[in-house]
Order: C-alpha cells, then sequence, then structure tokens
C-alpha cells in the first residue's frame, strides 16, 4: 500500500547519490541533508526553479508524494508531523508555488507544528527584478514561520537545512521555510556535514522551572478544594500522556481538554472531563468557573476557550506549564508559569503531589454533567432523520475508539470533538489556531505515510471538503487507503449556524449546491457510498472500511442541525446556548 | 510641549529600554521589527549599529510598555533566531544618548540668543546660513526635548534625532557577553557576504 512508487524506467546512473567527499550539485546537496534528517517522504509539486532539485531526486532513499495543489503539499507535511512527532517536508517551486504553500504554513504556525517547506528561487541574479515567477516568499512568510533562510549558494545548502530542522522541532516547533535559488541548485560544492550540536538563543537557556516556582505550584496544587487540570496539545508535543495520567490518578484531579489537547488525555477515563471552551461540554466550562485552581498544561488560553477573559475563572489560582515564555501573562494572568517541557515539569511535580478527598467537588461535577446528559443529542428521540452527532458517534462505536481522525473545520469539528471519544494519543488531527477549511484530506493523506498502520477517517464537511477535494487524485495515485466522512448538510454549517443564532436567520452565501459526491470519488477511481438514513450507516461503513483504495461516504445529515453548547463569541464562558429539548422546561433558551 | 507627550499612553506603560544584540544578517532588522508591527507593540525609537564583536549588531529599543508587556517583548525577541541577547536595561544604572540635528531660523540679531541657549545644552553649531543655524545636540531624550523646546520659538526647519544607544555602567563583561554566538557551531554562513550596516530608525509621533 505505501510502497513508492514505480520509478520511471531510463534513469540515467549518472544522476544517482555521488559518493562520500565528492563533488555534489546544490540540488543533491538537498536530498542528502533531508536523508541525513531521517527524512522518508516529501510532499511536493515541481516547477521551474525547483527542478535542478527534482531532477537530483531519483535515487536517493525519499518517497515523493505529487499533490494536485501546493496548499496541500503543506498540510500533509503538518499532517505527518502532527501523526507521528517528526518533521514533515513540503516542496514547492518559486512564486505561486511558494505563495500556494502559505495557508499550510499559517496552520502548522498556529498549532505549533514543525514542517519544513523547501521552495525553489529564481536565479541570484534575477532576484529582486521581477523575474517569471519570482516572490519575496521569504518576506512574505517571516511572520507565519519560526525563522526562513534565503539561500543563494550551493555551500550554504547543507548548513541551512540542517539549521531549519532543527529550529523546527527545537523549543516551541514550527514550520520553518528556505528558499534556495535555481543556481544555488545548479552549482556544485564539496559539502561539509557538520555534526557540532546546535542552539537558538532563545531556547538555549534552561528549560527546567525555578525551584521557588516549583514549590509554589506544588503547594496550590496540594492544597486546592476545586481544582481542575486543562490539557493543551503541550501534552501530545511532549509525549507526556503517561505522566498526566498518573498526575490525574494520583492527585485526583479532573482533566479538561482543549480541541487540539483532544487524545492526550484517555477520554473514557473516569477522570476525563472532556473538551472546554466555545464549543466545550457545559458542565467543563462550568466547572472551570467554579473551581479554584487551573492547572494549564501546554495551553495557551486562546480566546476560544477563555470567552470573555474578563470574567474568566475568576475564582481561580492559576499554574500555567508553557515552553513558550512570550505566552506567559499574555491572555490571562497567572499565578505561577513554569516555563518549560509539560513533560519535565510533570515528572518534577509527580513525586511532591498529594491525593486529596474532593468529594463535595467530584460530586459538583457529576451534579453538572447530569444536568447535561438530558440534553444530549444521542438522547433525543429518534425522527428517522440523520443527526451528524449520530454519525460520528457510531464510527467511533464501529471503530471502537481506534481510529486516527483527521477533521476538517466547522460543525463537524465540534461534533467530532464532543463525539468521538479519543483515548489514545495524536489520535485526533485537526486545524485547531487557524480554522483552515479544507485541512483534512491532506493532512490525512500526510498522516497515512506516516502511520501506515493506522485506520484513518476523514470527517469534513460538505464545504471544507471542496477546499482540497483535488487530493483526491493524490489518493488514487498513490493508491491509499483513507476513510472519509462527508457530512453533507448543503450548507456551510457553521456560518449558517452564526446566521440563526446572531444574524436573524439570514442564510447569506451559505447554501451549497454540491456534486454528486459518490460520483466525484468513483470519477477518481475510489469507492464512493451514501448513507441518508441511520439504520443503512453499519453496512456502509463496513464497506467502506473494506475497499482497499480510499473510500468516500457521503453522509446525508440532518440540514439545519446546531452545535450546541455554544459560548457567543467574548461572552461569559458559564453563559452558554444550550439545546433545546423537547421534553424538558427550554425557558431559559434564547 | 512636546508633541510626543500627547499621545495618550494606556495606563501603567512608560518607556522602558532595550539592549537586543543581534547576529549580523540581511533581513534581521526586518525581523525584529516586524515583530513589533505584528504584535502592536508601540516603537518610540530603535536604533541600529555594529558593536567590537565582528558580525554583531547592537539595537537599541525604546517601547512603550508595561512589566507584563516587556516579559514579553523579551520572550518574542528571544524567539528570533538571528537575536543573541536582550536585556531590558530600564531600571540598569547606563548611559543613553540620542542626538539631534535641528536647523532653526536664526537672523543675525536672533544668533546670540541661539548660541547661549547651545552653551547652556552644549550643542555645537555645525552649519551655518545667512537665515538659519543647524545644531547638533547630543545627550539623554529628555535633554535632547528641552532643547528642541527653547528652540520652537525661533523657528525649527528641520529636525533630525536618531534613537537612543545604551550601554549599561560599569565593568560586568558577563552581563554583555551572555549569550554571544562563542560557539562557531551557531555560525550557519546563509549569506553571509553582506556588509555591516548601520540604519537608525526616529518614530516622529503627532
Amino acid at each position: 500500500m505505501l510502497q513508492p512508487q514505480t520509478r520511471q524506467e531510463g534513469q540515467s546512473s549518472s544522476r544517482s547519490p555521488a559518493t562520500a567527499a565528492s563533488k555534489r550539485t546544490g540540488a543533491q546537496v538537498i536530498w542528502e541533508a533531508l536523508v541525513r534528517e531521517g527524512v522518508d517522504t516529501v510532499f511536493g509539486y515541481p516547477g521551474g526553479a525547483i527542478m535542478p532539485a527534482y531532477d537530483a531526486l531519483p535515487g536517493y532513499p525519499i518517497h515523493h508524494v505529487l499533490v494536485r495543489h501546493e496548499q496541500g503539499a503543506s498540510h500533509m507535511a503538518d499532517g505527518y508531523a502532527r501523526s507521528s512527532g517528526k518533521v514533515g517536508v513540503a516542496i514547492a517551486t518559486s512564486g505561486p508555488g511558494a505563495t500556494n504553500l502559505v495557508t499550510g504554513i499559517a496552520t502548522a504556525m498556529m498549532d505549533s507544528s514543525p514542517i519544513v517547506c523547501i521552495t525553489g528561487q529564481v536565479s541570484s541574479a534575477a532576484i529582486g527584478s521581477d523575474a517569471f515567477q519570482e516572490t519575496d516568499i521569504t518576506g512574505v512568510t517571516l511572520p507565519i514561520t519560526k525563522h526562513n533562510y534565503l539561500v543563494t549558494r550551493a555551500e550554504d545548502i547543507g548548513p541551512a537545512l540542517r539549521h531549519a530542522f532543527f529550529v523546527a522541532r527545537s523549543g516551541r516547533p514550527g514550520p520553518v521555510l528556505v528558499d534556495i535559488t535555481k543556481d544555488a541548485q545548479q552549482s556544485s560544492t564539496y559539502p561539509q556535514w557538520d555534526s557540532a550540536p546546535l542552539r537558538v538563543p532563545g531556547n538555549a537557556r534552561d528549560g527546567r522551572p525555578p525551584r521557588r516556582e516549583l514549590d509554589r505550584a506544588i503547594e496550590l496544587i496540594n492544597s486546592a478544594e476545586r481544582p481542575v487540570i486543562l490539557a493543551g496539545q503541550g501534552v501530545l508535543k511532549s509525549e507526556s500522556s503517561q505522566q498526566l495520567l498518573a498526575f490525574a490518578e494520583n492527585t485526583g484531579i479532573p482533566v479538561a481538554s482543549t480541541l487540539l489537547g483532544l487524545s492526550g488525555f484517555p477520554a473514557t477515563h473516569p477522570l476525563s472531563m472532556g473538551m472546554m471552551g466555545m464549543h466545550g461540554e457545559a458542565w467543563v466550562n462550568s466547572s472551570i468557573q467554579e473551581a479554584d485552581l487551573l492547572i494549564a498544561l501546554g495551553m495557551r488560553f486562546d480566546d476560544r476557550v477563555t470567552g470573555k477573559l474578563a470574567t474568566f475563572a475568576v475564582k481561580a489560582k492559576k499554574i500555567h506549564v508553557e515552553i513558550d515564555p512570550s505566552e506567559i501573562n499574555k491572555n490571562v494572568k497567572v499565578d505561577v508559569a513554569l516555563v518549560g517541557d509539560v513533560r519535565s515539569a510533570l515528572e518534577q511535580m509527580l513525586p511532591r503531589v498529594e491525593w486529596r478527598d474532593r468529594r463535595a467537588w467530584v460530586e459538583r461535577i457529576g451534579e453538572l454533567k447530569g444536568d447535561s446528559a438530558v440534553r444530549d443529542i444521542l438522547s433525543l428521540p429518534d425522527n428517522g432523520r440523520l443527526l451528524a452527532a449520530q454519525v460520528i458517534n457510531d464510527l467511533w462505536r464501529i471503530t471502537q475508539g481506534k481510529a486516527l481522525v483527521v477533521s476538517d473545520v466547522g460543525q463537524h469539528q465540534m461534533w467530532e470533538a464532543q463525539y468521538y471519544k479519543h483515548d489514545h494519543p495524536r489520535g485526533l488531527i485537526t486545524s485547531g489556531g487557524l480554522g483552515t477549511m479544507g485541512f483534512a484530506l491532506p493532512a490525512a493523506i500526510g498522516a497515512r505515510f506516516a502511520r501506515p498502520d493506522a485506520e484513518i477517517w476523514v470527517i469534513a464537511g460538505d464545504g471544507g471538503f471542496q477546499m482540497t477535494a483535488c487530493e483526491l487524485s493524490t489518493c488514487a495515485q498513490e493508491g491509499i487507503k483513507l476513510n472519509i466522512a462527508i457530512i453533507n448538510n448543503g450548507f456551510l454549517g457553521m456560518v449558517r449556524q452564526w446566521q440563526e443564532f446572531f444574524y436573524s436567520g439570514r442564510y447569506v452565501a451559505t447554501p451549497l449546491k454540491n456534486p454528486d459526491f459518490v460520483k466525484l470519488a468513483e470519477a477518481h477511481g475510489l469507492a464512493g457510498f451514501r448513507v441518508t438514513r441511520r439504520e443503512e450507516l453499519a453496512d456502509v461503513v463496513a464497506s467502506a472500511r473494506a475497499t482497499t483504495g480510499t473510500a468516500v461516504i457521503d453522509f446525508r445529515v440532518e440540514q439545519e442541525d446546531s452545535v450546541y453548547p455554544m459560548v457567543p463569541a467574548n461572552a461569559d464562558l458559564h453563559d452558554m446556548i444550550r439545546r433545546p429539548h423537547p421534553l424538558i422546561e427550554t425557558a431559559d433558551e434564547p | 510641549m512636546n508633541p510626543e507627550m500627547k499621545t495618550p499612553i494606556p495606563p501603567g506603560f512608560w518607556s522602558r529600554t532595550f539592549i537586543v544584540d543581534v547576529e549580523d544578517r540581511p533581513g534581521t532588522l526586518n525581523r525584529v521589527v516586524s515583530l513589533f508591527r505584528r504584535r502592536s507593540y508601540n516603537i518610540d525609537s530603535l536604533s541600529v549599529g555594529r558593536t567590537e564583536r565582528p558580525g554583531i549588531s547592537r539595537i537599541t529599543l525604546v517601547v512603550r510598555a508595561d512589566e507584563d508587556v516587556a516579559q514579553r517583548i523579551e520572550a518574542n525577541l528571544y524567539k528570533l533566531v538571528n537575536v543573541l541577547h536582550v536585556e531590558d536595561i530600564t531600571e540598569a544604572p547606563s548611559v543613553v544618548r540620542e542626538l539631534a540635528f535641528v536647523k532653526v531660523n536664526a537672523s543675525h540679531e536672533e544668533r546670540g540668543e541661539v548660541l547661549r541657549w547651545c552653551e547652556l545644552f552644549r550643542a555645537r553649531v555645525v552649519d551655518l546660513h545667512s537665515a538659519s543655524m543647524t545644531i547638533e545636540i547630543t545627550g539623554p531624550q529628555d535633554k535632547v526635548d528641552r532643547l528642541i523646546e527653547v528652540l520652537r520659538p525661533f523657528g525649527i526647519i528641520e529636525l533630525l534625532r536618531t534613537g537612543a544607544v545604551a550601554m549599561v555602567r560599569g565593568f560586568d563583561p558577563q552581563t554583555a557577553r551572555e549569550g554571544s554566538p562563542l560557539d562557531p557551531s551557531d555560525e550557519v554562513a546563509v549569506n553571509p557576504s553582506s556588509a555591516p550596516t548601520a540604519i537608525s530608525f526616529q518614530e516622529i509621533r503627532r
């Protein structure tokens, strides 16, 4: 399934990698540098200024995935990185190739995903002349990369790439771009592979939190009556799920997750509360507002998590464990800041934290939970129509919670977060910070190459899916297996929901006339299915899972369903719009 | 009054001076300035020049910030790969100087008075014309401000100010050298050819 494609016959043997200490072209140095960084797969699209590099690729043990749009390449590199923790690599040519990467780079920046983008650039003599396909891509990507490089000489390519990988994966990870001129790729050099350790001055500071801060944190934790752990993506990035589990169990403190933190703590664990924030569970948001201590682990108090800052958890002391010092006191003023890696902070705290009987707090959370359960969409009487939340909940049951789910952006993303219970780290990949529609399919293709054995489900809306649907061709060409669930409600659902709630139901530019997704799949040589009633779901899902290639399922769901609860933008976190329920009093509904 | 003082400043915000040692590479200044633009930090002044160490430039930044913002500025500067060392020297004993040229209307009769002010402020006359004088003044920001105020009634034709440059007083090589790239592995030779540049930038606030 994941075997590299059969190479085109007739490659000249003179193109094979040169032996050690001999002269190489800059193009060869690119691939050799990638091999040295452990790269086995790259996602890219050729073009004029990067052609010397492509010409040198055959012979190196790197599989190149040909995308259909460069945005796909940067999302694939991102999906590869998020599913594995390794650095993902995207390649594009100059000008439009490079600018097409930008959305994927910004997505990776917001969600701290380590990717390296390599772009071709016009020859150094032509830089600044507005040459054909020239774009100042280092200027364009300056605010959306951790760092970028313009390389104009063959001898600088190796060191720049080595540094780029180091920057991408060190500290708080993120995207790095290396722009390499065509003449640098074409000219020759004797590469020197330096193995001395690299450092970035800002990262060089000791990552361990100071003793005094740690003492204060322990004191707060051991004396808290109503504590909540807020687990962010830092738990996954630092691979500290085991430590978090031990910390929660040893102290008896319940765990709430951010959207990107989901799967860092087992969702079916009794101490797991679920997701917080704008579409978080009502009991989670209410508990945060009633808590006397928040232990924030690798999260950044995003506005979608806090609601109105002035009223966010005012009764709580806050401990912030965060690797990026610039996040401290940015949105929420904290009492103790432990700047450093989440895992090392947890490991230092673990031997010193104590279990404490907090029966009243646990009972209070149970009470809030019970109040929500009656409004749960799954408790609603079956009216025969297909609800997105049911689809996702059924997928969770059928896949036994073991699938790697890659969700897009919108209503289905929130339902996925609420109704697919992730128990295994890196079980969910989604665009949280930037909220990039079109992310899911390419990110899942990237994840496919990093996790060849995982069952992967793309869950996308009908709107977002069409933004990058061209990558179905990539699935077909690579012969890879993905399961794609299109949650098709014929609307840009989340915007429609906002129009319903906040714009008097004027559905401006949200109804969609969609293609026939089954035929679209078939046109790509892939399997296509449709589900319109819940009773068809199990059989169709079984058939889709059984196909050897990628399968697309068009789930025709309830058109005007909304995600509940919802904290309106900049409202108090406890001020939620709740799902109306036909069987209970709904006087408090808007 | 100095027009700068009329700019509304959030409560708790005051001028803070940072010294930032950076690798002298193309685009480094752009990265620093872009950071301030992107995060909406207010730059009062910024000046860049080379130092005694080859390949290292020092940026002196004067910004309006409260304690928290100042800490985040420092943390964000450290996230820039080309930044080697950042220090908030607002409260440290330090020497801070800026330079200004003031071209002022000065008829034959007024010249004596202008010269007396210059003497009091230890400013120098660097150009003379039948109807104007150009004065050079060096000093801390408030001294430059005050000279400009006393010259304003004569009619200022042209005014140019550099940003501040600052150095911590006393002998403390540790402070100055911490974080310097003495580790040769830091030297990634990407475009090392460009000559060091000295650029000054003064944001005139009206």
